[in-house]
Parts: C-alpha cells; structure tokens; sequence
C-alpha cells in the first residue's frame, strides 16, 4: 500500500456507525441483556485503535460483531472490501466469509482446534484458503512461528494439547500470516512471557507501518502504551437502561 | 393313439401356445430384452427345461424335426425323456444330427456344428437376470435395463480379475445384444458365446420358473463384455477329442477307472460320432470308449 | 461472475395431513457446505430427501445447475438424467454405509462401480484410481480386495465416502454421517470430511443433530423445527449468537467437555 507512517489517509478501512447490540435470552423468561448502543468509531491505514473499559463493558462481544460472529441490532460496520464500502451489519454469510477471508483477521483470546491437524498447517491454512501453495505457505509459517519462539518439535503436533501460552502463539501466527488490510485482536499477549509480549509488540507495530488498521483489546497496560495509537472507551457506548 | 388324444398337439392348448408365440415375438422384436410371460406347469419339474419345453411347444409344427441335448449329449436322461415327451404329445421326427433338426433344444451347449438359416435353437434357462447376481431388487434390474445401467456387469467381472488374476467366469458369461440389452447366454460355457454372434439360426431362451422369454434374431450382433485390457478369451484345450481327434471343440472330461485314469472327448457327442464315421481317430479310439461304459 | 450451484424455492412435503417439511427457500454456492440441524421429526431428513430427490416434493422448486451450466428443476428431470446426476455429479453418503456399499463386492470394485457405470473400461485404470482414493481416505492399499464387510465402521464410512468421490461430484448429501460411530472414530472422519472438501471444493449439504459436526464441517446453516427453518445463517453466528428460542436451546443444550 505504501502508506506513510503516521499519515491518517481520509478513508477509514473500518468505520461502525450507531451499532447497538443486546442479548434475548429465551431460556429465562425472555429477558433483554443490552450490550452496547451509539456505537461509533473509526480505524484508520496504519493506526491501533484499542478498546479501553472494564471487563463486562461488551469489548469481546463488539469485535465479534466486527468480524460477523455476533449480529447486531442496529446500526452500521463499514468495511473497505477489494476498495468498495461493505456493510458487515447487513452482509450475506457469503460476502461475510468473502471478507473474512481477504478484508478481516482475527486473533482470537482462545484457538480453535480441529482433531489431527498440525499446528504448522493450523497456522498456514489462512494464506493456502487464499490461493498460496501450501507449501509457501508452510513456508511463511515456520518463519512467524519461530519468531514466536514456539519449539520446533511442536510444529507437526495438533495444538490442542498444547499449554495455554504455546496456543495463544499459534493463534497469533495464524492471525498474523495473512496481509488482511483490518486485523482485530483480542488480548493476544494475555498468556505471553516478557519475550513474546515484546515480540507480539514489534509485530504489531510492522502491521501498523504496512498500513494495517488495527483494533484491540490489551489489559496489560505496557503493552496497551506501547501499541495504541488511541483509546475508544467502550464505557461511552453503555446502554442507558443498565441491565 | 387313444392315450394321446388327450392331449392337444405339443401338449400345450392353443390360447396358451399363441400367448407364448407373442412372448416370443416381442423377444424377437427387441432382441436380449425378457419378455415376462405365462409360464404354466408342464409334466416335469423347474430346473428340468420347463421354459425351453414350453418354447419348443409354442414353435413346434408337425413336419419339424427335434433334437435335444443336454451338456451338448443326445443321450443324457434330460434329452432322452424331452425327446420321447415331444416325439408322443407332437408325434414329430426327432433326430441327434444337428444338421438335420429344424429345432434344437438345448441345456448348457451350442452344437459345434454351425447352424445354418431355418434351424431354431431353443434354451432352457434357469436365472435369466445377468444383473441378478449383485442387485436382488426385481424392480432395479429393470429399471437398470431400461436405462442401460450397465456398470454393475463390469463389477462382476473386475471382482474374477481382482480375485483369480483374469475373469474367471466360464459359464453364464455375460454378453451384450446388438448394442442394447446385456444378456445371459443361459449356463452355456463361454466357449460357445462367439457361435452366438451373427448366428444363422433363431435362438430362443426360455426360463420357466422365473416366466421370461428372450431371443436373439439371426443375424445379430452377441458381444462378450470385458475390458480393453482383459479382453474376452475362450477356453483352450491341451488336447484334442480322445475319440474323434477333434481340436477346436469343448471337450468334457471322463473318468475311466478308480486310479486316475481319464480321457477329455467331444461334449457334442453328435458331432463326434459323425467324425469318427468319417474316419477320424482319437488316441483312446475304441478301446477307451468300451472302458467308460 | 459465479453463480450458485442449487436453488431451492419454496419447497414444502407434506405426508398427507402430516408436514414433513414446510416453505424452504435457500441457495447453494459452490464449495459452500451447508448444514440443516434440528432434532428427529424436524423435517431436516425429509428435505435432504427432497433436495436429492430421493422424494418428490408436494409443491416448490428445486433448480440446479447442470455441468453443462444449464439450469434444471431438479423435478423436472428424467429418471435416466437424474439416475445419471446422482452417480456422476452428485454423492450421497449415508448415515449407515451398508445402505451406500455394495457389501458383497471387494473395496475396490465398490469405488471402481461409478467409474465402470459411466463407461470406464480399463481394468488397470480402475484398479490404480481405487487404490489412489482409498489412499485419500486412509484405507491402506493391502485392503483394496477384501469386502466391507470385514471393515470397522468408520472404515466403511470412509469407503463410502471414497466411492461417492470417485466420479469428482460437485455436490453430497451426507445424512448424519458420523452418526452411530465412536467419538475417537467421529473426529478422526470429521477431519477427513474437512479436508476432502476443501480440497476438491465441493458443496455439500449435512444433515446433522450434532453441532459440533455443523461448527467443523459446515458455512452456513439451517436450524429446523416442526418442518420450518426457524433460522439460518452464518455457522457461527448461529452457535454463538443464536436468535430464536429453540436454536438458544439446542446450543444451551450442548455438553461442555
């Protein structure tokens, strides 16, 4: 893309506009659990954005609406998809999957494991769903996966008996593999040591110099200093009528 | 005389014998398709000829001239009793040479003597289904030869190659009719498929017990299914006739003696016997032929 | 510009007063897999047999796009053209493989039988492409002449699958398909099913009680209730977000392990 460091470029790659989000649940009598509501920001090339408030201020659940996993109220989440504007809010499961699979990554706080795949493919498949061979791709792999110092001889073992930490890599390294324009993240150093922290930070901060838009949720405060370029405090979006 | 006019001619009744007659007409019409009919009891049990005897009634006129074989034999009780039973119901001329019979009923062989314009032969057939052997269903089989749903045929076949190293089926081995209807060829051996093919003749099948009649018209293509890379062979025979000294026929082999003597001769003992009137001599010519009986 | 491969418009069967499945519009794309979950008596194996047209239905459409990139109503067709579609274009794998394989006949000639039925003649040719799929779906070559009948279950399974992929279908049915194996069995198929789709970039349509199977194999998916689809959508909206009272209750309803 070639942006400049530190230049906002006018058009957002991700912009949510009076998004409003609340949970029915059914199983007990029907009751209304509000989410959010008035959502809106923006995510710019190049920056990080990070959501700042408690625990329970609906951070989680406001990335899995950017990313399709939670649908929403109300409200629009605007993506620049192949340089066209997509509502996300309003978007078919296949332009959803379309978007995830060019436009949005994920980091999610917890890795889904499939049975008997290896983490060198776990890790890969983003890159090889888009059309690179596998073995380039495997490739790309090895080299993320041993920047995040994740032993060599884990490679061809399926993740899912791997410790917490060593799991929250792989994540990453899937997350991280592709050149999605928009990568929400949600608290990938929370089980990291020192050494990773930093190396996740620098990671970061590449996707940001690449022109990556960039949306998170960091608790560790250091880290949190070290990668946002502002603060959206979800606490601003609370609905009035407390549940 | 009396005994027998209680009979109608051929033993048959008329209406039933021009029910039969349109069976055959419509096999005929559409050659390899079966032709469900009406099958009745006749004086024999099923597994002995009730559909070919039911055919050979249906077609049989009072100037014919029958023969009857069975495994290619004129004097096996099989023949000898379908023979005596036509020669006292239809009063016609019955016959062991090929050449001279007008209709030939048959049980496991085709005469190794070519048969030629005029002549009919008729098969007893037990299982008429070739598809029977992997699809039980009636209303499958059907549907897959209405649709030429042939694939399972070749499943057959692959299962002898992959089993034996070639296709090992001998008998009933499955042929195609003038690029349609896949056939059974009734247990005849394989051997006799390529007789079947552009035949002369008129060759009628009749299946008593499960009621189907069909034909394949002279002059009409009979294909043997293989594969291109498994193409169809007969068998070949080390020897020749023991008696007759004839090479190119189906031989059967007979035992001789309770220490393992045996000799391979003509299955068509008509063809044989006409040779060695012609001269011809096997190795075991003569004395052989006393020792076997 | 791609087009989807299956249209269906509203489709409904009824069994005489009965409803089996009611008004079911839906598309399918290509390499999109589709579950319809919902508990027995829902209606979800009563529009799998609709949509293979294994049953006719009482009123709707069914359109799909022919190899030929003609589109067809699926009704409409001949029994001899949709013999045809079901053993070339189309799988369909069945929760017991005893329904889906021939038993008496080796491995092999059951993956070779689609091969042999659209004209394959080559003994050779069948043999090598039997022992190539049996490969995809780890059955090791020495089986290749044995019956099913000797095979375990989630062997058969696989073999089931093998001969259903051998004619490269671009659409399978798959009923319960993990259904009645062991859970170790269950994951090590589910795994194979993931990646032979992906691969070969099939669509497909899962029939399945089982969500875990909906969330590991399947796009999209169908929640059925009393013959309707209650709700559709994204697989994982559906699991994470579900919406209607019953979907929340099938989810709510999972065992955590």
């Amino acid at each position: 893309m070639g942006r400049i460091p530190g230049v906002k470029v006018m058009t957002p790659l991700l912009s949510v506009h009076d998004v409003a989000k609340s949970f029915t649940m059914h199983l007990r009598d029907g009751i209304v659990l509000p989410v959010v509501e008035g959502v809106g920001f923006e995510v710019h090339p190049g920056e990080c954005v990070v959501l700042g408030g408690p625990s329970g201020a609906g951070k989680s659940s406001l990335l899995k609406m950017i990313y399709g996993n939670y649908g929403v109220d109300a409200g629009s989440i605007v993506l620049r998809h192949h340089g066209q504007p997509v509502d996300l809010a309003t978007a078919d499961p296949r332009t959803v999957l379309d978007l995830r699979r060019d436009t949005i990554g994920y980091v999610s706080q917890f890795l889904r494991t499939v049975p008997r795949v290896s983490t060198l493919d776990v890790v890969a498949e983003p890159l090889v769903d888009r059309g690179t061979g596998r073995e380039l791709a495997q490739g790309r792999a090895r080299e993320l996966l041993a920047r995040l110092n994740l032993p060599e001889r884990l490679w061809s073992l399926p993740p899912a008996t791997f410790s917490g930490g060593e799991q929250q890599r792989v994540n990453i390294a899937r997350g991280f593999i592709t050149a999605h324009p928009v990568l929400l993240l949600d608290e990938p150093t929370a089980s990291l040591d020192a050494t990773n922290r930093a190396v996740v930070v620098e990671m970061i901060a590449e996707k940001k110099r690449s022109g990556v838009a960039l949306l998170g949720i960091f608790h560790d405060e250091e880290v949190r200093a070290e990668v946002a370029d502002r603060i959206v405090d979800v606490t601003a979006f609370a609905p009035r009528r407390a549940a | 005389m009396n005994s027998i006019a209680t009979y109608n001619f051929a033993y048959l009744d008329e209406q039933t014998k021009r029910m039969i007659r349109r069976a055959i007409l419509k096999a005929i019409a559409v050659p390899g398709y079966q032709v469900p009919f009406a099958s009745r009891e006749m004086p024999m049990p099923y597994g002995w000829g009730t559909g070919g005897v039911q055919v050979t009634a249906a077609i049989i006129g009072p100037t014919d001239v029958l023969k009857v074989i069975d495994q290619g034999a004129d004097d096996t009780t099989n023949a000898v009793s379908i023979r005596a039973f036509f020669a006292k119901v239809a009063n016609v001329a019955v016959t062991t040479h090929t050449a001279d019979a007008t209709i030939i009923q048959t049980r496991h062989r085709i005469p190794e003597k070519t048969l030629r314009e005029g002549q009919v032969l008729v098969y007893q057939v037990p299982i008429p289904e070739p598809l029977r052997f992997l699809e039980p269903r009636e209303t499958e089989t059907r549907k897959m030869h209405a649709l030429e749903e042939y694939g399972l045929m070749h499943v057959k076949l692959y299962e002898d190659i992959a089993r034996h190293g070639r296709i090992a089926t001998t008998y009933a081995y499955p042929v195609k009719v003038e690029g349609r209807y896949v056939m059974d060829p009734s247990p005849t051996p394989k051997f006799d498929n390529p007789k079947m093919h552009m035949s002369e003749a008129l060759q009628l099948f009749g299946a008593g017990r499960e009621k189907r009649i069909y034909a394949v018209p002279p002059h009409t293509e009979v294909v043997s299914l293989d594969f291109e890379d498994h193409p169809f062979e007969i068998q070949h025979f080390e020897e020749p006739c023991a008696l007759c000294g004839a090479t190119g026929v189906y031989l059967d082999e007979v035992i001789l003696d309770d220490h393992g003597g045996h000799m391979f001769v003509c299955s068509d003992t008509d063809n044989c016997e006409e040779r060695r009137a012609h001269g011809h001599r096997g190795v075991l010519a003569g004395h052989a032929l006393e020792a076997a009986e | 510009m791609t087009q989807p491969l299956l249209r269906v418009h509203r489709l409904s069967k009824s069994y005489g007063a009965r409803m089996g499945c009611a008004d079911v519009s839906f598309e399918l794309w290509p390499g999109e897999v589709l579950a319809i979950v919902g508990e027995s008596g829902s209606g979800k194996t009563t529009l799998l047999n609709c949509l293979s047209t294994r049953l006719e239905p009482s009123s709707g459409l069914a359109e799909y796009r022919m190899r030929d990139a003609v589109w067809r109503n699926l009704y409409d067709l001949s029994e001899a053209e949709r013999r045809f579609l079901m053993r070339t274009d189309w799988g369909f794998v069945h929760q017991n493989p005893a329904d889906g394989l021939r038993m008496t006949v080796s491995a092999g000639a059951n993956v070779g039988e689609r091969m042999m039925a659209v004209g394959s003649r080559h003994y050779g040719t069948i043999r090598s492409t039997a022992i190539e799929w049996l490969g995809r779906v780890e059955i090791a070559e020495d089986r290749i002449d044995d019956e099913p009948r000797s095979f375990s279950g989630g062997m058969r399974q696989r073999l089931q699958i093998a001969r259903n992929l051998v004619t490269h279908p671009r659409l399978v049915f798959m009923d319960e398909p993990t259904g009645g194996l062991d859970v170790s069995v269950q994951a090590r198929l589910l795994d194979l099913i993931r990646g032979l789709v992906a691969d070969l970039g099939l669509s497909a349509i899962i029939v399945t009680h089982d969500l875990a199977v909906a969330r590991l194999l399947s796009h999209r998916m169908m929640v059925m209730k009393g013959g309707h689809v209650i709700e559709q959508g994204l697989t994982d909206r559906v699991l994470d977000d579900p919406r209607e009272p019953y979907t929340q209750l099938l989810v709510s309803s999972i065992l955590q392990v």
